[in-house]
Protein backbone atom coordinates (compact mmCIF):
# COMPACT_ATOMS: atom_id res chain seq x y z
CA UNK A 1 0.00 0.00 0.00
CA UNK A 2 2.02 3.07 -1.32
CA UNK A 3 1.27 5.49 -3.88
CA UNK A 4 -2.17 6.54 -4.19
CA UNK A 5 -4.38 4.73 -7.52
CA UNK A 6 -7.02 7.19 -7.06
CA UNK A 7 -7.02 10.64 -6.23
CA UNK A 8 -10.06 12.49 -5.96
CA UNK A 9 -9.95 16.00 -5.19
CA UNK A 10 -12.71 18.21 -4.58
CA UNK A 11 -14.81 16.45 -6.63
CA UNK A 12 -18.53 17.60 -6.53
CA UNK A 13 -21.38 16.54 -8.57
CA UNK A 14 -25.21 18.18 -9.19
CA UNK A 15 -28.54 16.79 -10.71
CA UNK A 16 -29.74 20.34 -12.33
CA UNK A 17 -29.43 23.12 -9.68
CA UNK A 18 -31.25 21.70 -6.63
CA UNK A 19 -29.58 18.52 -5.82
CA UNK A 20 -26.06 18.78 -5.19
CA UNK A 21 -25.34 14.82 -5.19
CA UNK A 22 -21.58 14.88 -4.29
CA UNK A 23 -19.92 18.01 -2.49
CA UNK A 24 -16.25 18.61 -2.28
CA UNK A 25 -14.84 14.91 -1.87
CA UNK A 26 -11.48 14.70 -1.44
CA UNK A 27 -9.55 11.51 -0.20
CA UNK A 28 -6.91 9.10 -1.81
CA UNK A 29 -7.10 5.36 -2.83
CA UNK A 30 -3.97 3.45 -2.01
CA UNK A 31 -3.50 0.31 -4.20
CA UNK A 32 -4.60 -3.02 -2.52
CA UNK A 33 -6.99 -1.24 -0.18
CA UNK A 34 -10.24 -2.21 0.26
CA UNK A 35 -12.85 0.65 1.01
CA UNK A 36 -16.48 0.72 1.96
CA UNK A 37 -18.43 3.28 0.78
CA UNK A 38 -21.02 2.99 3.50
CA UNK A 39 -24.05 5.61 3.71
CA UNK A 40 -27.88 6.09 4.25
CA UNK A 41 -30.19 5.91 0.78
CA UNK A 42 -28.91 9.37 -1.35
CA UNK A 43 -26.10 10.04 0.21
CA UNK A 44 -23.76 10.03 -3.16
CA UNK A 45 -21.91 6.37 -2.72
CA UNK A 46 -23.30 5.07 -6.16
CA UNK A 47 -23.02 8.57 -7.68
CA UNK A 48 -19.11 8.62 -6.27
CA UNK A 49 -18.71 5.39 -7.76
CA UNK A 50 -19.62 6.04 -10.95
CA UNK A 51 -17.52 9.14 -11.34
CA UNK A 52 -14.81 6.65 -10.48
CA UNK A 53 -15.16 4.74 -13.09
CA UNK A 54 -16.19 7.86 -15.98
CA UNK A 55 -19.57 6.54 -16.04
CA UNK A 56 -20.91 10.03 -14.56
CA UNK A 57 -19.16 13.57 -15.43
CA UNK A 58 -18.09 15.65 -12.49
CA UNK A 59 -19.67 18.87 -12.08
CA UNK A 60 -16.49 20.47 -10.47
CA UNK A 61 -13.00 18.74 -9.44
CA UNK A 62 -10.83 16.27 -10.58
CA UNK A 63 -10.23 12.18 -10.09
CA UNK A 64 -7.11 11.29 -11.62
CA UNK A 65 -6.24 7.28 -11.66
CA UNK A 66 -2.88 6.11 -11.80
CA UNK A 67 -1.59 5.27 -15.44
CA UNK A 68 -2.42 1.85 -16.24
CA UNK A 69 0.06 -0.81 -16.22
CA UNK A 70 0.79 -3.56 -19.05
CA UNK A 71 -0.40 -6.61 -17.77
CA UNK A 72 -4.08 -4.47 -17.21
CA UNK A 73 -6.24 -4.72 -20.32
CA UNK A 74 -9.04 -2.74 -18.40
CA UNK A 75 -7.86 -0.60 -15.45
CA UNK A 76 -11.41 -0.80 -13.97
CA UNK A 77 -14.20 -3.25 -13.65
CA UNK A 78 -17.74 -2.43 -12.19
CA UNK A 79 -20.07 -4.71 -10.87
CA UNK A 80 -23.33 -3.57 -10.60
CA UNK A 81 -26.16 -4.10 -7.72
CA UNK A 82 -28.03 -6.57 -10.04
CA UNK A 83 -26.10 -9.01 -11.52
CA UNK A 84 -26.81 -7.14 -15.20
CA UNK A 85 -25.99 -10.56 -17.32
CA UNK A 86 -27.51 -10.46 -21.27
CA UNK A 87 -30.06 -13.01 -21.00
CA UNK A 88 -29.54 -13.72 -24.54
CA UNK A 89 -26.25 -15.23 -24.13
CA UNK A 90 -25.11 -17.71 -22.16
CA UNK A 91 -23.12 -17.77 -19.25
CA UNK A 92 -19.37 -18.30 -21.53
CA UNK A 93 -20.79 -15.38 -23.91
CA UNK A 94 -21.37 -12.60 -20.97
CA UNK A 95 -17.88 -13.16 -19.17
CA UNK A 96 -16.26 -13.35 -22.68
CA UNK A 97 -18.24 -9.70 -23.94
CA UNK A 98 -15.03 -7.79 -22.25
CA UNK A 99 -12.35 -9.06 -24.06
CA UNK A 100 -14.68 -9.66 -27.29
CA UNK A 101 -14.92 -5.85 -27.02
CA UNK A 102 -11.05 -5.60 -26.80
CA UNK A 103 -10.57 -7.84 -29.90
CA UNK A 104 -9.71 -10.73 -28.24
CA UNK A 105 -10.69 -14.22 -30.31
CA UNK A 106 -12.89 -16.87 -29.12
CA UNK A 107 -10.06 -19.49 -29.16
CA UNK A 108 -7.79 -16.94 -27.36
CA UNK A 109 -10.37 -16.27 -24.79
CA UNK A 110 -11.64 -19.37 -23.72
CA UNK A 111 -8.69 -20.67 -21.65
CA UNK A 112 -9.30 -17.44 -19.75
CA UNK A 113 -12.92 -17.30 -19.40
CA UNK A 114 -12.76 -21.16 -18.14
CA UNK A 115 -10.44 -20.27 -15.91
CA UNK A 116 -12.18 -17.47 -14.07
CA UNK A 117 -15.54 -19.21 -14.33
CA UNK A 118 -13.63 -22.26 -12.54
CA UNK A 119 -12.90 -19.30 -9.84
CA UNK A 120 -16.46 -18.63 -8.97
CA UNK A 121 -17.52 -22.27 -9.35
CA UNK A 122 -19.39 -21.67 -12.75
CA UNK A 123 -17.52 -24.44 -15.06
CA UNK A 124 -20.57 -26.32 -15.37
CA UNK A 125 -22.95 -23.52 -16.04
CA UNK A 126 -20.61 -22.23 -18.87
CA UNK A 127 -23.63 -22.94 -21.86
CA UNK A 128 -26.49 -22.22 -19.19
CA UNK A 129 -28.55 -18.89 -20.09
CA UNK A 130 -28.63 -16.59 -16.98
CA UNK A 131 -32.29 -17.47 -16.61
CA UNK A 132 -31.28 -20.94 -15.40
CA UNK A 133 -28.95 -19.64 -12.68
CA UNK A 134 -29.68 -18.53 -8.95
CA UNK A 135 -29.54 -14.97 -8.23
CA UNK A 136 -25.71 -15.93 -6.42
CA UNK A 137 -24.65 -17.46 -9.44
CA UNK A 138 -25.36 -14.74 -11.46
CA UNK A 139 -23.84 -12.72 -9.24
CA UNK A 140 -20.91 -14.76 -9.41
CA UNK A 141 -21.15 -14.30 -13.37
CA UNK A 142 -20.98 -10.50 -13.28
CA UNK A 143 -17.81 -10.74 -10.70
CA UNK A 144 -16.22 -12.88 -13.12
CA UNK A 145 -16.64 -11.29 -16.38
CA UNK A 146 -15.55 -7.88 -14.01
CA UNK A 147 -12.38 -10.09 -13.38
CA UNK A 148 -11.49 -11.81 -16.80
CA UNK A 149 -9.82 -8.58 -17.69
CA UNK A 150 -7.47 -8.82 -15.24
CA UNK A 151 -8.32 -5.26 -13.73
CA UNK A 152 -6.76 -2.88 -11.21
CA UNK A 153 -9.83 -1.58 -9.73
CA UNK A 154 -12.55 -3.32 -8.86
CA UNK A 155 -15.98 -1.33 -8.46
CA UNK A 156 -18.69 -2.71 -6.51
CA UNK A 157 -22.21 -0.85 -6.23
CA UNK A 158 -24.12 -2.93 -3.65
CA UNK A 159 -23.99 -6.05 -5.74
CA UNK A 160 -25.50 -8.52 -2.76
CA UNK A 161 -28.08 -5.92 -1.66
CA UNK A 162 -30.85 -8.28 -3.29
CA UNK A 163 -29.20 -11.87 -2.02
CA UNK A 164 -29.90 -13.92 1.05
CA UNK A 165 -27.73 -13.97 4.32
CA UNK A 166 -25.78 -17.65 3.13
CA UNK A 167 -25.53 -16.53 0.10
CA UNK A 168 -24.34 -12.98 0.80
CA UNK A 169 -22.02 -13.77 3.50
CA UNK A 170 -20.36 -16.67 0.72
CA UNK A 171 -20.00 -13.92 -2.05
CA UNK A 172 -18.30 -12.08 0.70
CA UNK A 173 -15.54 -14.31 1.38
CA UNK A 174 -15.15 -14.96 -2.12
CA UNK A 175 -14.98 -11.13 -3.06
CA UNK A 176 -12.06 -10.52 0.12
CA UNK A 177 -9.83 -13.93 -1.28
CA UNK A 178 -10.31 -12.98 -4.87
CA UNK A 179 -9.35 -9.19 -4.35
CA UNK A 180 -6.13 -10.04 -2.49
CA UNK A 181 -4.98 -12.75 -4.84
CA UNK A 182 -5.32 -10.43 -7.62
CA UNK A 183 -3.56 -7.64 -5.60
CA UNK A 184 -7.19 -5.72 -6.48
CA UNK A 185 -8.13 -2.21 -5.48
CA UNK A 186 -11.29 -2.63 -4.56
CA UNK A 187 -14.30 0.44 -3.82
CA UNK A 188 -17.68 -1.51 -2.26
CA UNK A 189 -20.62 0.49 -1.90
CA UNK A 190 -22.77 -0.81 1.01
CA UNK A 191 -25.31 0.72 3.70
CA UNK A 192 -24.97 -2.61 5.46
CA UNK A 193 -22.69 -1.53 8.83
CA UNK A 194 -21.69 -5.48 9.21
CA UNK A 195 -20.95 -5.80 5.88
CA UNK A 196 -18.50 -2.75 5.36
CA UNK A 197 -16.39 -3.88 8.73
CA UNK A 198 -16.12 -8.22 7.65
CA UNK A 199 -14.89 -6.73 4.38
CA UNK A 200 -12.63 -3.38 4.46
CA UNK A 201 -9.58 -2.17 5.55
CA UNK A 202 -11.26 1.49 5.26
CA UNK A 203 -14.17 2.41 5.68
CA UNK A 204 -15.57 5.64 4.10
CA UNK A 205 -18.66 7.15 6.13
CA UNK A 206 -20.87 8.89 3.70
CA UNK A 207 -23.40 11.79 4.98
CA UNK A 208 -26.63 12.97 2.47
CA UNK A 209 -28.04 15.87 1.63
CA UNK A 210 -25.84 16.87 0.20
CA UNK A 211 -23.69 13.92 -0.34
CA UNK A 212 -20.45 14.21 1.26
CA UNK A 213 -17.60 12.44 3.42
CA UNK A 214 -18.38 12.45 7.21
CA UNK A 215 -15.97 9.75 8.42
CA UNK A 216 -12.87 8.34 7.47
CA UNK A 217 -12.29 4.79 9.10
CA UNK A 218 -9.34 2.25 8.97
CA UNK A 219 -9.70 -1.31 10.35
CA UNK A 220 -6.52 -2.34 11.82
CA UNK A 221 -8.06 -5.85 12.23
CA UNK A 222 -5.80 -8.84 10.22
CA UNK A 223 -7.25 -8.59 6.49
CA UNK A 224 -8.54 -11.07 5.18
CA UNK A 225 -11.02 -12.09 7.52
CA UNK A 226 -12.45 -15.46 7.85
CA UNK A 227 -15.92 -15.98 9.04
CA UNK A 228 -15.42 -16.75 12.83
CA UNK A 229 -13.87 -13.02 12.55
CA UNK A 230 -17.60 -12.02 12.27
CA UNK A 231 -18.35 -13.34 16.01
CA UNK A 232 -15.23 -12.06 17.61
CA UNK A 233 -15.52 -8.98 20.51
CA UNK A 234 -13.22 -7.11 17.86
CA UNK A 235 -15.92 -7.26 14.89
CA UNK A 236 -18.40 -6.23 17.43
CA UNK A 237 -16.75 -3.35 18.62
CA UNK A 238 -15.70 -1.99 15.11
CA UNK A 239 -19.19 -2.63 14.13
CA UNK A 240 -20.98 -0.16 17.23
CA UNK A 241 -18.41 2.01 16.44
CA UNK A 242 -18.74 2.43 12.57
CA UNK A 243 -22.38 2.17 13.84
CA UNK A 244 -22.03 5.16 16.11
CA UNK A 245 -20.58 7.26 13.50
CA UNK A 246 -23.03 6.48 10.97
CA UNK A 247 -25.78 6.83 13.64
CA UNK A 248 -24.22 10.47 14.29
CA UNK A 249 -24.52 11.60 10.44
CA UNK A 250 -28.29 10.42 10.16
CA UNK A 251 -29.22 12.63 13.48
CA UNK A 252 -27.39 15.85 11.21
CA UNK A 253 -29.51 15.01 9.06
CA UNK A 254 -33.49 15.08 8.83
CA UNK A 255 -34.87 12.10 7.32
CA UNK A 256 -37.90 13.67 6.54
CA UNK A 257 -36.33 15.90 4.29
CA UNK B 1 -6.06 -15.20 -10.24
CA UNK B 2 -4.82 -18.44 -8.68
CA UNK B 3 -7.23 -19.86 -6.07
CA UNK B 4 -10.65 -21.56 -6.47
CA UNK B 5 -12.78 -20.18 -4.24
CA UNK B 6 -15.97 -21.94 -4.66
CA UNK B 7 -15.84 -25.34 -5.66
CA UNK B 8 -18.84 -26.37 -7.90
CA UNK B 9 -20.43 -28.66 -5.31
CA UNK B 10 -20.56 -25.31 -3.07
CA UNK B 11 -22.45 -23.72 -6.13
CA UNK B 12 -24.71 -26.37 -6.27
CA UNK B 13 -25.51 -26.77 -2.74
CA UNK B 14 -26.41 -23.04 -2.26
CA UNK B 15 -27.64 -22.24 -5.71
CA UNK B 16 -29.28 -25.41 -7.57
CA UNK B 17 -30.49 -24.71 -11.40
CA UNK B 18 -33.98 -26.01 -12.11
CA UNK B 19 -33.99 -29.38 -13.08
CA UNK B 20 -35.89 -30.42 -16.10
CA UNK B 21 -37.28 -33.81 -15.84
CA UNK B 22 -41.01 -34.14 -14.82
CA UNK B 23 -41.35 -30.57 -16.77
CA UNK B 24 -39.87 -31.86 -20.07
CA UNK B 25 -42.97 -34.43 -20.42
CA UNK B 26 -45.20 -31.77 -18.99
CA UNK B 27 -44.04 -29.90 -21.93
CA UNK B 28 -44.47 -32.51 -24.59
CA UNK B 29 -47.87 -32.68 -23.50
CA UNK B 30 -48.93 -29.19 -23.77
CA UNK B 31 -47.15 -29.14 -27.40
CA UNK B 32 -48.88 -32.28 -28.66
CA UNK B 33 -52.26 -30.40 -26.95
CA UNK B 34 -51.26 -27.30 -28.82
CA UNK B 35 -51.67 -28.31 -32.13
CA UNK B 36 -54.27 -30.99 -31.53
CA UNK B 37 -57.59 -28.96 -29.67
CA UNK B 38 -57.15 -26.66 -32.48
CA UNK B 39 -57.49 -29.43 -35.25
CA UNK B 40 -60.02 -31.17 -32.98
CA UNK B 41 -62.41 -27.96 -32.64
CA UNK B 42 -61.93 -26.74 -36.17
CA UNK B 43 -62.97 -30.52 -37.48
CA UNK B 44 -65.68 -30.21 -35.15
CA UNK B 45 -66.98 -27.02 -36.59
CA UNK B 46 -66.77 -27.56 -40.00
CA UNK B 47 -68.41 -30.91 -39.45
CA UNK B 48 -71.31 -28.93 -37.82
CA UNK B 49 -71.19 -26.57 -40.67
CA UNK B 50 -71.45 -29.97 -42.79
CA UNK B 51 -74.45 -31.40 -41.40
CA UNK B 52 -76.57 -28.21 -40.76
CA UNK B 53 -76.46 -27.22 -44.23
CA UNK B 54 -77.53 -30.91 -45.41
CA UNK B 55 -79.87 -31.15 -42.77
CA UNK B 56 -81.75 -27.05 -43.13
CA UNK B 57 -81.04 -28.06 -47.15
CA UNK B 58 -79.76 -24.44 -47.23
CA UNK B 59 -79.01 -24.04 -51.01
CA UNK B 60 -75.42 -23.74 -52.39
CA UNK B 61 -76.35 -20.10 -53.57
CA UNK B 62 -76.60 -18.82 -49.99
CA UNK B 63 -74.19 -20.84 -48.00
CA UNK B 64 -72.12 -23.43 -49.60
CA UNK B 65 -71.13 -26.79 -47.62
CA UNK B 66 -67.24 -27.23 -46.72
CA UNK B 67 -67.73 -30.18 -49.62
CA UNK B 68 -68.56 -27.82 -51.99
CA UNK B 69 -66.34 -25.54 -50.59
CA UNK B 70 -63.74 -28.34 -51.23
CA UNK B 71 -65.05 -29.26 -54.69
CA UNK B 72 -64.55 -25.95 -55.79
CA UNK B 73 -61.03 -25.55 -54.66
CA UNK B 74 -59.85 -29.01 -57.05
CA UNK B 75 -61.94 -28.23 -60.05
CA UNK B 76 -60.85 -24.20 -59.74
CA UNK B 77 -57.64 -25.13 -58.27
CA UNK B 78 -55.46 -24.02 -61.27
CA UNK B 79 -56.72 -20.44 -61.59
CA UNK B 80 -57.07 -20.17 -57.40
CA UNK B 81 -53.91 -21.05 -57.35
CA UNK B 82 -52.00 -18.82 -59.80
CA UNK B 83 -54.06 -15.37 -58.06
CA UNK B 84 -52.89 -17.72 -54.46
CA UNK B 85 -49.39 -16.97 -56.10
CA UNK B 86 -50.06 -13.76 -56.84
CA UNK B 87 -51.02 -12.89 -53.18
CA UNK B 88 -48.43 -14.53 -51.45
CA UNK B 89 -45.34 -12.56 -53.69
CA UNK B 90 -47.16 -9.11 -52.94
CA UNK B 91 -47.68 -10.37 -49.16
CA UNK B 92 -43.95 -11.49 -48.62
CA UNK B 93 -42.21 -8.57 -50.87
CA UNK B 94 -44.57 -5.99 -49.07
CA UNK B 95 -43.46 -7.49 -45.54
CA UNK B 96 -39.55 -7.61 -46.55
CA UNK B 97 -39.41 -4.52 -47.60
CA UNK B 98 -41.46 -3.33 -44.76
CA UNK B 99 -38.62 -5.15 -42.67
CA UNK B 100 -35.59 -3.86 -44.60
CA UNK B 101 -37.14 0.42 -44.40
CA UNK B 102 -38.72 -0.25 -40.66
CA UNK B 103 -35.26 -1.40 -39.62
CA UNK B 104 -33.13 0.89 -41.02
CA UNK B 105 -34.96 3.98 -40.39
CA UNK B 106 -35.58 2.73 -36.90
CA UNK B 107 -32.14 2.47 -36.23
CA UNK B 108 -31.80 6.02 -37.42
CA UNK B 109 -34.41 7.02 -35.35
CA UNK B 110 -32.90 5.30 -32.64
CA UNK B 111 -29.40 6.86 -33.08
CA UNK B 112 -30.45 10.68 -33.77
CA UNK B 113 -33.68 12.12 -32.31
CA UNK B 114 -33.28 15.01 -35.08
CA UNK B 115 -33.86 12.22 -37.80
CA UNK B 116 -36.72 11.20 -35.83
CA UNK B 117 -38.04 14.22 -34.83
CA UNK B 118 -37.82 15.36 -38.67
CA UNK B 119 -39.39 12.06 -40.57
CA UNK B 120 -41.38 10.77 -37.29
CA UNK B 121 -44.69 12.86 -38.86
CA UNK B 122 -44.44 11.59 -42.03
CA UNK B 123 -44.23 7.35 -40.63
CA UNK B 124 -47.82 8.97 -38.50
CA UNK B 125 -49.54 10.47 -41.64
CA UNK B 126 -48.70 6.94 -43.82
CA UNK B 127 -49.81 5.16 -41.04
CA UNK B 128 -52.83 6.91 -40.00
CA UNK B 129 -54.47 7.69 -43.36
CA UNK B 130 -56.61 4.71 -44.94
CA UNK B 131 -54.89 2.36 -47.06
CA UNK B 132 -58.04 2.63 -49.05
CA UNK B 133 -57.99 6.22 -49.51
CA UNK B 134 -54.72 6.71 -50.62
CA UNK B 135 -54.71 3.39 -52.94
CA UNK B 136 -56.47 5.33 -55.75
CA UNK B 137 -54.10 7.77 -55.95
CA UNK B 138 -51.02 5.68 -55.92
CA UNK B 139 -53.24 3.61 -58.96
CA UNK B 140 -53.04 6.35 -60.61
CA UNK B 141 -49.52 7.55 -60.17
CA UNK B 142 -47.76 4.45 -60.27
CA UNK B 143 -47.60 2.57 -63.98
CA UNK B 144 -47.15 -0.80 -62.89
CA UNK B 145 -50.56 -2.18 -60.82
CA UNK B 146 -48.00 -5.15 -58.76
CA UNK B 147 -45.84 -2.04 -57.57
CA UNK B 148 -49.01 0.06 -56.51
CA UNK B 149 -50.35 -2.84 -54.80
CA UNK B 150 -46.60 -3.61 -53.43
CA UNK B 151 -46.55 0.28 -51.98
CA UNK B 152 -50.23 -0.10 -50.58
CA UNK B 153 -48.82 -3.33 -48.96
CA UNK B 154 -45.94 -1.90 -47.46
CA UNK B 155 -47.50 1.31 -46.00
CA UNK B 156 -49.66 -0.62 -44.13
CA UNK B 157 -46.77 -3.03 -42.85
CA UNK B 158 -44.19 -0.57 -42.47
CA UNK B 159 -45.52 1.11 -39.18
CA UNK B 160 -45.39 -1.48 -36.68
CA UNK B 161 -41.91 -2.65 -37.81
CA UNK B 162 -40.34 1.03 -37.68
CA UNK B 163 -42.17 1.08 -33.81
CA UNK B 164 -41.60 -1.86 -32.81
CA UNK B 165 -37.58 -1.23 -33.85
CA UNK B 166 -37.57 1.95 -32.47
CA UNK B 167 -38.32 0.81 -28.70
CA UNK B 168 -36.70 -1.88 -29.06
CA UNK B 169 -33.11 -0.30 -30.00
CA UNK B 170 -34.10 2.57 -26.85
CA UNK B 171 -35.27 -0.55 -24.35
CA UNK B 172 -31.74 -1.85 -23.67
CA UNK B 173 -30.84 -2.27 -20.17
CA UNK B 174 -29.04 1.12 -18.82
CA UNK B 175 -26.53 -0.86 -16.74
CA UNK B 176 -25.64 -2.89 -19.57
CA UNK B 177 -25.36 0.51 -21.76
CA UNK B 178 -22.89 1.74 -19.08
CA UNK B 179 -21.00 -1.65 -18.90
CA UNK B 180 -20.83 -1.10 -22.80
CA UNK B 181 -19.25 2.42 -22.36
CA UNK B 182 -16.83 1.18 -19.51
CA UNK B 183 -15.25 -1.43 -22.19
CA UNK B 184 -15.04 1.62 -24.55
CA UNK B 185 -17.36 -0.36 -26.91
CA UNK B 186 -17.71 0.87 -30.35
CA UNK B 187 -20.93 2.06 -31.59
CA UNK B 188 -21.08 -1.08 -34.49
CA UNK B 189 -20.11 -3.40 -31.34
CA UNK B 190 -22.94 -1.79 -29.19
CA UNK B 191 -25.24 -2.42 -32.07
CA UNK B 192 -24.25 -5.86 -32.65
CA UNK B 193 -23.75 -7.20 -29.12
CA UNK B 194 -26.26 -5.01 -27.44
CA UNK B 195 -28.59 -3.06 -28.84
CA UNK B 196 -29.95 -5.07 -31.34
CA UNK B 197 -30.58 -8.54 -29.43
CA UNK B 198 -32.37 -6.03 -26.53
CA UNK B 199 -34.53 -5.04 -29.74
CA UNK B 200 -35.24 -8.36 -30.83
CA UNK B 201 -38.50 -8.76 -28.41
CA UNK B 202 -39.88 -5.90 -29.50
CA UNK B 203 -39.01 -6.55 -33.24
CA UNK B 204 -40.85 -9.98 -32.98
CA UNK B 205 -44.18 -8.62 -31.82
CA UNK B 206 -43.67 -6.19 -34.90
CA UNK B 207 -43.41 -8.89 -36.80
CA UNK B 208 -46.38 -10.86 -36.06
CA UNK B 209 -48.54 -7.79 -36.68
CA UNK B 210 -47.11 -6.42 -39.92
CA UNK B 211 -47.30 -9.95 -41.02
CA UNK B 212 -50.82 -9.88 -40.74
CA UNK B 213 -51.06 -6.47 -41.95
CA UNK B 214 -48.93 -6.96 -44.78
CA UNK B 215 -51.74 -9.72 -45.89
CA UNK B 216 -54.14 -7.04 -45.14
CA UNK B 217 -52.68 -4.02 -46.94
CA UNK B 218 -52.47 -6.81 -50.04
CA UNK B 219 -55.72 -7.92 -50.23
CA UNK B 220 -57.55 -3.92 -49.76
CA UNK B 221 -55.58 -2.91 -52.68
CA UNK B 222 -56.43 -5.37 -54.74
CA UNK B 223 -60.27 -4.94 -53.79
CA UNK B 224 -59.51 -1.20 -55.14
CA UNK B 225 -57.71 -2.08 -58.04
CA UNK B 226 -59.39 -5.37 -58.72
CA UNK B 227 -62.62 -3.12 -58.78
CA UNK B 228 -60.83 -1.78 -62.29
CA UNK B 229 -60.16 -5.39 -63.45
CA UNK B 230 -56.54 -4.89 -63.76
CA UNK B 231 -55.00 -7.44 -61.43
CA UNK B 232 -55.16 -10.81 -60.83
CA UNK B 233 -54.68 -11.81 -56.97
CA UNK B 234 -56.84 -13.82 -54.62
CA UNK B 235 -59.20 -10.69 -53.01
CA UNK B 236 -59.90 -10.14 -57.45
CA UNK B 237 -61.43 -13.43 -57.35
CA UNK B 238 -63.70 -12.81 -54.74
CA UNK B 239 -64.58 -9.85 -55.98
CA UNK B 240 -65.12 -11.74 -59.87
CA UNK B 241 -67.30 -14.79 -58.12
CA UNK B 242 -69.45 -12.10 -56.48
CA UNK B 243 -70.27 -10.06 -59.67
CA UNK B 244 -71.21 -14.05 -61.61
CA UNK B 245 -73.01 -14.90 -57.85
CA UNK B 246 -70.52 -18.17 -58.06
CA UNK B 247 -70.57 -18.17 -54.37
CA UNK B 248 -68.55 -21.49 -53.55
CA UNK B 249 -65.80 -19.83 -55.25
CA UNK B 250 -65.99 -17.16 -53.40
CA UNK B 251 -65.53 -18.85 -50.41
CA UNK B 252 -62.56 -21.32 -51.54
CA UNK B 253 -60.66 -18.11 -52.47
CA UNK B 254 -61.49 -16.92 -48.71
CA UNK B 255 -60.15 -20.49 -47.79
CA UNK B 256 -57.33 -19.54 -49.31
CA UNK B 257 -56.91 -15.80 -48.05
CA UNK B 258 -57.67 -17.59 -44.53
CA UNK B 259 -54.70 -19.95 -44.48
CA UNK B 260 -52.34 -17.72 -46.36
CA UNK B 261 -52.97 -15.51 -42.69
CA UNK B 262 -52.57 -18.56 -41.04
CA UNK B 263 -48.88 -19.55 -42.28
CA UNK B 264 -47.93 -16.15 -41.98
CA UNK B 265 -49.31 -15.77 -38.35
CA UNK B 266 -47.12 -19.99 -37.92
CA UNK B 267 -44.17 -18.66 -39.59
CA UNK B 268 -43.66 -15.67 -37.45
CA UNK B 269 -44.76 -17.18 -34.77
CA UNK B 270 -41.91 -20.12 -35.36
CA UNK B 271 -39.41 -17.52 -35.69
CA UNK B 272 -40.47 -15.96 -32.97
CA UNK B 273 -39.90 -18.71 -30.59
CA UNK B 274 -36.23 -19.55 -32.61
CA UNK B 275 -35.22 -16.26 -31.51
CA UNK B 276 -36.12 -15.85 -28.35
CA UNK B 277 -37.64 -19.26 -27.18
CA UNK B 278 -34.21 -20.19 -24.94
CA UNK B 279 -33.87 -16.60 -23.15
CA UNK B 280 -37.43 -13.65 -23.24
CA UNK B 281 -40.41 -14.43 -21.04
CA UNK B 282 -42.91 -13.75 -24.10
CA UNK B 283 -41.45 -17.00 -25.38
CA UNK B 284 -40.67 -18.85 -22.57
CA UNK B 285 -42.78 -22.07 -21.08
CA UNK B 286 -43.53 -21.15 -17.19
CA UNK B 287 -42.72 -23.72 -14.88
CA UNK B 288 -45.44 -25.16 -12.64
Amino acid sequence: MTAPIITMDRVTRRFGEQILAVDNMTMDIKEGEFISFLGPSGCGKSTALKMIAGLLPVSAGTIEIADETDASEQDLAFVFQEPTLMPWATVFANVYLPLRLAGVKRAEAEPRVMAILAEVGLTKFAKSYPRALSGGMKMRVSIARALVTKPRILLMDEPFAALDEMTRSKLNNDVVRLAKDNGLTVIFVTHSVFEAVYLSTRIIVMAARPGRVAADISLDAAWPRNDDWRTTAEFAVQAQSVSETLQETLHVDDLDH
Amino acid sequence: MSTTLTTENDATQYDEAPENTEQGARERRERRLSWLMPIIMLSAAVGYWEWAIWYFEVPPYLIPAPSVIGKTLITDGPSLMVSAWFTVKLTLLSLLLAIIGGVILGALFALSRTVEMSLFPFAVILQVTPVVAIAPLILIYVHSTFAALLICAWIVAFFPILSGTVVGLRSADHNLRDLFTLYRATPLQRLRFLLAPSALPQFMSALKVAGGLALIGAVVAEFVAGAAGQNTGLASRIIESSFRSEIPRMFAALVLVSLLGIAIFLATSWASRRVLGHWHESELRREH
